[in-house]
């Protein structure tokens, strides 16, 4: 009797999608792409130094109390003008008398009182990076044609060394007495 | 002529599935790598204030974070914003302990890059506590902070 060969069968891979369908479901249900941001800030240590005698025309002094109004330079200022005032600062090379005398020394300080809302705190910060990420945004434009973001390390080094961001955080008091 | 036969071919041959299990791997790998299972459960509400310069945080692997905000079960834990460090709440002065448990954890050698991701709820938190947290933070050497916010607009121009 001919015999018919008898081709072996393959797997059935039919449910395979089944599975497929399965596992994406429960990745999808069960995990997330994270995307964390965030606003990167480099604490300071714990040695008090106070060995550097700073002329207070370099110091743009930013006080915000438990109403979460600012004190910038002993004048009430809305949050949104304070990038602009930071840069008139930082950039001022010794013109007006009363702001810095040079980029490379040009420091603000930040003091907040325990009642003030984190809310606030963060736009304070964020004013301050917008203001020194323009300023070397504009800086990185000029001498390398690219934005900030796009160069290499070493040129970047050299846009923040003309730019320093130095901003320091006096120990808190509690003013309004309020918590 | 024999190894052509008459009507073979017929019927429309079905899918040929011989790839589906390639595309299962294929999708399996991917979300093993993509995503984080991290899924710390939150017991404090902590709603990120948003910022127009927020950059990315790198290296998942570097970052732990620390959660402060008022707690989800207030008959538990009571109504002013209190802190989370991993799955617990917890008092400031754990963040010490919590500290050096990150940094055993953490690989030899990378005790310098790790980030504190400090997540705090935008409306309800106050000063005073991000201040305690950030003293005992700096008492400890952790220097690497990261303030979490989601990306906003810019404020002015």
């Amino acid at each position: 009797m001919a015999r018919k060969k008898r081709s072996i069968p393959e797997i059935n891979a039919g449910s395979m999608a089944d599975i497929a369908f399965l596992l994406l479901i429960f990745f999808l249900v069960t995990t997330t792409i994270e995307t964390d941001t965030g606003i990167p800030v480099k604490l300071p240590t714990m040695e008090i130094k106070k060995d550097v005698e700073v002329n207070e025309r370099n110091i743009l002094e930013v006080l915000v109390n438990s109403n979460n109004q600012l004190l910038v330079e002993g004048n009430p200022m809305a949050v949104e003008e304070l990038k602009q005032k930071t840069k008139d600062f930082v950039t001022n090379f010794g013109r007006d008398p009363k702001m810095s005398d040079s980029a490379k020394v040009a420091i603000v300080s930040i003091k907040s009182d325990r009642g003030t809302k984190y809310d606030v705190y963060i736009k304070i910060w964020n004013e301050l990076s917008a203001a020194y990420n323009e300023l070397w945004d504009a800086e990185a434009r000029k001498k390398f044609g690219n934005n900030y973001a796009d160069l290499l390390p070493a040129d970047k080094k050299k846009i923040t060394e003309m730019y320093p961001r130095i901003v320091s955080e006096a120990e808190p008091e509690t003013y309004g007495g309020k918590e | 002529m024999a190894k052509f036969r008459k009507g073979e071919g017929r019927e429309t041959p079905g899918m040929n599935t011989a790839s589906l299990p390639d595309i299962v791997f294929m999708l399996l790998f991917f979300f093993m790598v993509i995503t984080t299972m991290k899924n710390d459960n939150l017991k404090v509400r902590a709603i990120t204030p948003s910022a127009s310069e927020v950059e990315k945080l790198e290296l998942k692997t570097f970052v732990h974070t620390i959660y402060v905000g008022p707690p989800i079960e207030p008959i538990k834990y009571g109504t002013t914003p209190r802190i989370q460090l991993n799955d617990e709440i917890a008092q400031v002065s754990d963040i010490a302990r919590f500290i050096v448990q990150e940094r055993e954890d953490a690989r030899e050698g990378t005790q310098d890059v790790l980030v504190t991701s400090l997540k705090a709820d935008k409306d309800k938190v106050k000063m005073g506590i991000i201040i305690d947290i950030k003293q005992e933070l700096r008492k400890m050497g952790q220097l690497n902070l990261n303030y979490s916010a989601k990306k906003g607009k810019k404020l002015a121009e």
